[in-house]
């Protein structure tokens, strides 16, 4: 049942990238670069969603103490990683080719390169305790505290200063309308790529099911 | 009532500490005094803008802090009295009193390097009290985050380096306001333009203060 489900996934997202880069529409001024949306947007999406996933599970750790916990938050946490990546090469071509430098430290920039060192800090704190309860307990701490200031960025700070980027919420082109043909590639890719993000770490938890079993076994 | 009684107790205790071996003022304070004079040497003859100025105050201020803020909780570990005072007071207490010592120790480093940095970098503002609000509350904010990521820190190894970097994306909402609205003070003296910054690091403190308060347990207790 699940490779029918993996196979639709895998045809959805082969779609997707075909009507990207053969279907829809360019806008003015970025030509062929406005195919970046398709893939930055969701990028950028999948890691605030990880981010999220990452202090959710911090939080149940916290009250539950199981392991398990811990490992789904640090599994959120690597995705995340990722995509971060992702979504600040794609953001900072993006800039290069709208404003005319790869980077600006415009307020969007800034905010996703935080996470990005919130991420990284994360990883650098694990490495850094051998414990592991003290390892679960301190990095949950740490992905929540982060958690409480990621609302200044996103929220506060564009607010108060003028921001390059275009309103990123409703459309990045800075129009009202966004070309049906373009809407649908950006909303199938939008949702074709957060089905991978489940699927990924869906994965993920198997994965600690089983190490976490064999573990067991071997005790 | 308790809670803050022993929290100044605390604050008592590592403030006599500090008296007796002026351990962190000497380290914080030469950091920032070294890192002024490296500024002002690069910079030389050069005419620096006032802007550029304002975040070199804030670069001064915030490498200070990550060198000097973590050693409240590095020397309880060091000296073993981690475990005593797990003994003595709760949670909160020893928080509010550590960070009450740290944001002493920022104030104390900012009244002998700001006087320091005006005349060194010939540094002047229309508003003082603007840029003394500034400093006084992204202090608060400041503080507060070091205070909490030198606890998470203490029990790590690496812990310099780990602390800068982990406290770094934590503190930047008070780099960015610190720096903006002494950028403001340069030019202007009612409070009422560097409004949206003091209200976002008045916003940041509490925000910090109150999430620190709740996993400060966490922590703390094995």
């Amino acid at each position: 049942m699940t490779k029918i489900w993996q196979f639709a996934l895998f045809l959805w997202l082969t779609v997707v990238i075909i009507l990207a880069f053969l279907w829809a529409p360019l806008a003015e001024g970025l030509g062929e670069y406005t195919r970046i949306i398709y893939f930055h947007v969701p990028a950028a999406w999948l890691t605030v969603l990880s981010f999220l996933l990452g202090a959710i599970y911090s939080i149940i750790y916290i009250k539950k103490r199981e392991i398990k916990f811990d490992l789904y938050a640090e599994s959120a946490s690597q995705i995340g990683l990722v995509f971060c990546l992702l979504a600040t090469v794609t953001g900072s071509i993006w800039a290069k080719v709208s404003w005319g430098s790869f980077w600006n430290w415009d307020p969007r920039e800034t905010s996703i390169f935080i996470l990005l060192l919130i991420y990284a800090a994360y990883f650098a704190l694990r490495s850094a305790i051998e414990q592991e309860e003290r390892k679960a307990a301190l990095a949950a701490v740490y992905s929540l505290f982060a958690f409480v200031s990621v609302p200044f960025f996103v929220f506060i700070v564009p607010r108060i200063y003028s921001s390059l980027h275009p309103d990123p919420i409703v459309n990045p082109e800075g129009r009202i309308n966004m070309d049906s043909k373009m809407l649908t590639t950006f909303i199938s890719s939008l949702f074709g790529f957060t089905l991978f993000f489940i699927w990924i770490f869906k994965r993920k938890i198997d994965l600690i099911g089983l190490k976490l079993n064999l573990k067991k076994m071997e005790l | 009532m308790q809670l803050v009684l022993k929290a100044w107790f605390i604050f008592q205790k590592d403030l006599k500490q500090e008296f007796k071996t002026r351990y962190s003022i000497n380290a914080i304070l030469l950091f920032a005094i070294v890192t002024l004079v490296t500024v002002s040497f690069s910079i030389g003859t050069f005419a620096a803008s006032a802007e550029i100025k304002s975040s070199l105050l804030w670069i001064i201020l915030f490498f200070a802090a990550m060198s000097g803020l973590a050693h409240i909780f590095v020397r309880e570990e060091e000296k073993h009295t981690a475990d005593t005072l797990k003994l003595v007071a709760q949670p909160m207490s020893i928080f509010l009193g550590k960070f009450l010592f740290n944001f002493i120790l920022l104030i104390v480093l900012e009244i002998i390097t700001l006087p320091l940095f005006f005349a060194v970098m010939n540094f002047s503002v229309e508003g003082v009290t603007v840029l003394l609000s500034v400093l006084l509350i992204g202090s608060i904010g400041l503080s507060a985050g070091a205070t909490m990521i030198a606890a998470i820190i203490a029990k790590a190894s690496a812990k310099g380096a780990l602390f800068t970097v982990l406290s770094f994306p934590i503190l930047l909402p008070v780099l960015i306001a610190g720096i903006s609205g002494t950028k403001i003070a340069v030019y202007e003296s009612t409070f009422k333009a560097a409004g949206a910054e003091l209200q976002m690091l008045f916003a940041y403190a509490v925000v910090v203060i109150t999430a620190a308060l709740l996993l400060f347990d966490f922590v703390w207790k094995e």
